[in-house]
């Protein structure tokens, strides 16, 4: 059996070194002070495929990303790792999108590829933090869905179906869907293996035509608007109804302390507090 | 992201050296893998470029698993099951991060599915590895033995063997044996052509083998009954494939805890014959040496730069009497000598290298030439010869010197830490363990001074620092040159002494000496060169270095303008 793979990949800015002049006086991300980098449950997400792909030699992987056209950075990234085929949508038309209108043209773009048997994406970007693109994929595409999926137990050639084990509160759950369906990867999966050096020195010379690069050997797909077919009202701002109504710097000015006895009464005392202020719960 | 090549920009530099462009116009060839390989260079910085790339990829992987995994490693080491080895958890999650980065036969040609890389780039990911976990480092760099099969062996076995450790299979060189140590000649496992069998069956014992569970073994063993020296010493190869060699204990040993060190029984092993019989010793196993000695002096300044680097974090954080202890020069005396050993011992290690690169690629031209029944032209031939002159003279000096700065630099490393140094929670008594035994394996200190006295008493590091002498420096660095010319005078009154006296036991007692003010003035040197080049990287350094190579110059020197051939007496014992 072969799988046919679609990885969906972000380039975030990487919120994880933020350093003093990291948000503008607007309150927005200053994204020209953070380095751009490969969104890290995208990474997660990347690996179960290529252990899908080691485990059914002949499936493809097609690394599927939307962004401005320096985000093919995650394209080459995802290549060097492994994946065999990489898509740039990209378009002025497409910019400004909130996570519906993102994951308009994402599936838009998925059915120009071809539904796959599997869609894999991180479960979230650690720039929004919404965890809402790829769910949003699954219900444009009618697919079903597994969230928080820590690791891909088997898949079944006959029945076509997928086991997956989930996590969850305080646990674990196994879960069991047909195919094709979509599966978002937590950051407690495995990590991405490496880049390989000979894919590295061979996609090196991997370029999307948006990036004018001389002496480019191999053409990442490029696609705008129009070569999926989107509807241009349901992309970019125009599709997003998402506003930021106002952003607020907070400053945390108080440390409070309490302290307690080891007196169980006590102890009792806080978790109720807790509860009730939606501390923990 | 930590990165153990970009963040070390003293790295970079000695890739980028002028040098390189040679070694890539002999190793590439016009660049003609270029139409049948996707991934082999178009142009000179084509090629530069992959090698960055590829040193960050091994320096991406060094700063997360393997330096992740290091500790427990030390704490696990490898398992005996049976009669084979199983590595400790994290060497196994080591070695599967490089196979799959595709970091094996690394230096061998794209038609092996190797990299092509030169020896030079090959030995800073050595460097780099070897700076988190040196013993991973061994069965990591044991790859390089295909090196050997790949000068000596036949065009099949190329065929057979080479894609296999490409692929990710590992190595292993089998030559120690319990009473066959630095004496190699007194190798007894025996070897016995079987007619009956076709192919070659090995008998005996080995000890002290690295990584002793390979997948693929090149042997050392005694083909010529009734021999007793070198002279009647095959290589050859062994596929654990084909059975026949049991591990019989896994040393219990001081440090590198993750490098299994085997005692190996062979019973009827079959094997295959590596070039020609009767030149195992004299020619194959000096040739996998020379590489193995490159690889030690890469692990020693690997060690050396872990040492460095967590001397100086401490020092950073530590305070005392109300002040970081960085700020007190007793500390920065410390701190500043450990960096200058290690930029001049790292300085020496890829100028041999880069030695290695030329005549190594040369020899590899001159056999394809041959076979198409070409020579070499008579300039190349000339360049071979001269770079092969100072690959050898210089191997023994990078190995020796590296090996013993990384102990003097572990030493310091803990003696930054105090007390503290001294208990098992800091990675500094990891690095002092691991470093001992660079100075002792691939031949000891004391050997390499045996190795290079020759080029002493030859004059040909003499030579060297009278060329170098003659270059154009930085004005910074003019005084130092200046120094540098002055010890090679000293190197070369005290060496005249040392020949003169006509006492083999006498030059041999000064041996020793010779040769560190050799390498010291060589290092001193390379450093101004450096510096010249890059001064905010190097500039420092240089000075430090110069002030301590000067002195221990000085002291060699007097030491032996005031031996005489009669004072050798005391030290007999």
């Amino acid at each position: 059996m072969s799988l046919k793979i679609v990885v969906l990949a972000k380039q975030v800015p990487d919120t994880r070194n933020v350093g003093p002049d990291a948000m503008t006086p607007e309150g927005t991300v200053n994204r020209s002070a953070l380095p751009a980098i490969f969104n890290p449950e995208d990474l997660n997400a990347l690996e179960q495929a290529l252990r899908l792909k080691e485990q059914f030699p002949g499936s493809t992987i097609t690394v599927l990303t939307m962004g401005l056209p320096k985000a093919a950075d995650v394209l080459r990234d995802a290549l060097y790792r492994g994946a065999d085929d990489a898509v740039l949508l990209t378009d002025r038309a497409l910019g400004g999108a909130d996570t519906l209108a993102t994951s308009y043209a994402l599936s838009m773009a998925i059915r120009k590829i071809g539904i796959p048997d599997l869609i894999i994406g991180g479960r979230q970007a650690i720039d929004g933090d919404t965890a809402q693109v790829g769910p949003q994929v699954a219900q444009k595409l009618d697919l079903d869905q597994v969230t928080y999926v820590e690791s891909i137990d088997s898949v079944c050639e006959d029945c076509r179906k997928i086991t997956v084990t989930r996590r969850i509160d305080g646990g674990v759950e196994k879960v069991e869907a047909p195919l094709p369906c979509m599966l978002t990867i937590t950051g407690s999966a495995p990590a991405c293996r490496p880049q390989n050096a000979k894919r590295v020195m061979k996609f090196k010379k991997a370029a999307a035509p948006a990036e004018n690069r001389e002496g480019a050997r191999w053409t990442i797909t490029q696609w705008g608007a129009a070569d999926i077919d989107a509807d241009l009202a349901q992309c970019g701002l125009a599709g997003s109804p998402t506003k930021v109504k106002a952003v607020q710097n907070i400053v945390f000015k108080a440390k409070e302390s309490k302290r307690l006895s080891a007196d169980d009464a006590e102890i009792k005392q806080l978790m109720a507090e807790l509860l009730a202020s939606h501390t923990i719960g | 992201m930590a990165n153990c090549y970009s963040d070390r920009p003293e790295l970079r530099f000695e890739l980028n050296h002028p040098l390189m462009q040679r070694i890539v116009e002999l190793k590439e060839r016009n660049f003609r893998d270029k139409d049948q390989y996707d991934y082999a260079p178009e142009t000179f910085e084509d090629a530069m470029d992959s090698y960055d790339r590829v040193l960050g990829i091994v320096g991406d992987i060094t700063a997360t698993t393997i330096a992740e995994n290091a500790e427990g490693v030390d704490v696990e080491g490898p398992h005996h099951e049976g009669h084979r080895v199983r590595y400790a958890s994290g060497t196994e999650r080591n070695l599967e991060a490089m196979v799959k980065a595709g970091m094996n036969g690394m230096t061998m040609p794209r038609q092996y599915e190797g990299l092509n890389f030169p020896i030079t780039p090959y030995t800073m990911c050595a460097e780099i590895v070897a700076h988190k976990d040196a013993g991973f480092g061994n069965i990591w760099s044991l790859q390089d033995c295909i090196e050997t099969l790949y000068e000596f062996g036949s065009e099949d076995q190329h065929r057979r063997f080479i894609p296999r450790i490409c692929q990710g299979e590992t190595m292993s060189m089998d030559l120690t044996e319990p009473d066959a140590g630095s004496d190699l000649q007194s190798v007894q496992l025996r070897a016995t052509y079987s007619e009956e069998q076709g192919c070659w069956l090995l008998n005996g014992v080995k000890r002290f083998i690295t990584n002793g569970d390979a997948d693929l073994h090149l042997v050392l063993a005694r083909s010529e009954e009734g021999t007793k020296d070198g002279r009647g010493l095959s290589m050859f190869i062994y596929d654990k494939r084909d059975g026949g060699v049991d591990v019989r204990r896994i040393e219990h040993k001081l440090g590198i805890h993750g490098s299994p060190t085997c005692e190996l029984t062979y019973k009827n092993a079959r094997a295959e014959l590596v070039g020609s019989t009767r030149m195992g010793l004299i020619k194959y196993v000096m040739a996998l040496m020379n590489g193995a000695r490159l690889g030690i002096a890469a692990q020693s300044v690997g060690i050396s730069q872990a040492c460095y680097d967590e001397a100086l974090a401490y020092a950073q954080d530590r305070e005392q009497f109300g002040k970081a202890i960085v700020q007190f020069p007793a500390v920065y005396d410390m701190l500043s000598l450990m960096k200058a050993k290690l930029d001049a011992g790292r300085a020496l290690l890829y100028q041999t290298a880069r030695y290695v690169d030329v005549y190594k690629a040369l020899d590899d031209i001159e056999r394809e030439r041959k076979a198409a029944g070409e020579k070499l032209t008579a300039e190349e031939r000339a360049e071979q010869k001269k770079y092969a002159k100072l690959a050898d003279s210089l191997t023994p000096l990078a190995k020796g010197m590296n090996s013993e700065f990384c102990n003097q630099n572990a030493y310091d490393c803990i003696q930054i830490h105090g007390g503290s140094g001294f208990m098992m929670e800091y990675a500094c008594q990891r690095y002092y363990r691991d470093a001992r035994i660079t100075s002792i394996y691939e031949g000891t200190t004391q050997l390499q001074v045996v190795a290079g006295i020759r080029y002493v008493t030859n004059g040909s590091y003499l030579a060297q620092c009278r060329e170098m002498e003659a270059q154009p420096v930085s004005e910074a660095m003019k005084p130092l040159q200046e120094r540098s010319a002055k010890m090679a005078d000293m190197l070369e009154e005290a060496t005249a002494r040392a020949k003169e006296a006509g006492n083999q036991d006498y030059l041999d007692l000064c041996a020793r000496h010779l040769y560190e003010m050799a390498a010291y003035s060589i290092m001193g040197h390379l450093l101004q060169y450096n510096a010249t080049q890059q001064p905010e990287l190097f500039e420092k350094s240089a000075h430090v270095f110069m002030n301590y190579a000067d002195a221990e110059v000085r002291k060699h020197y007097h030491y032996i303008m005031h031996l005489t051939p009669a004072d050798v007496e005391d030290y007999r014992k």
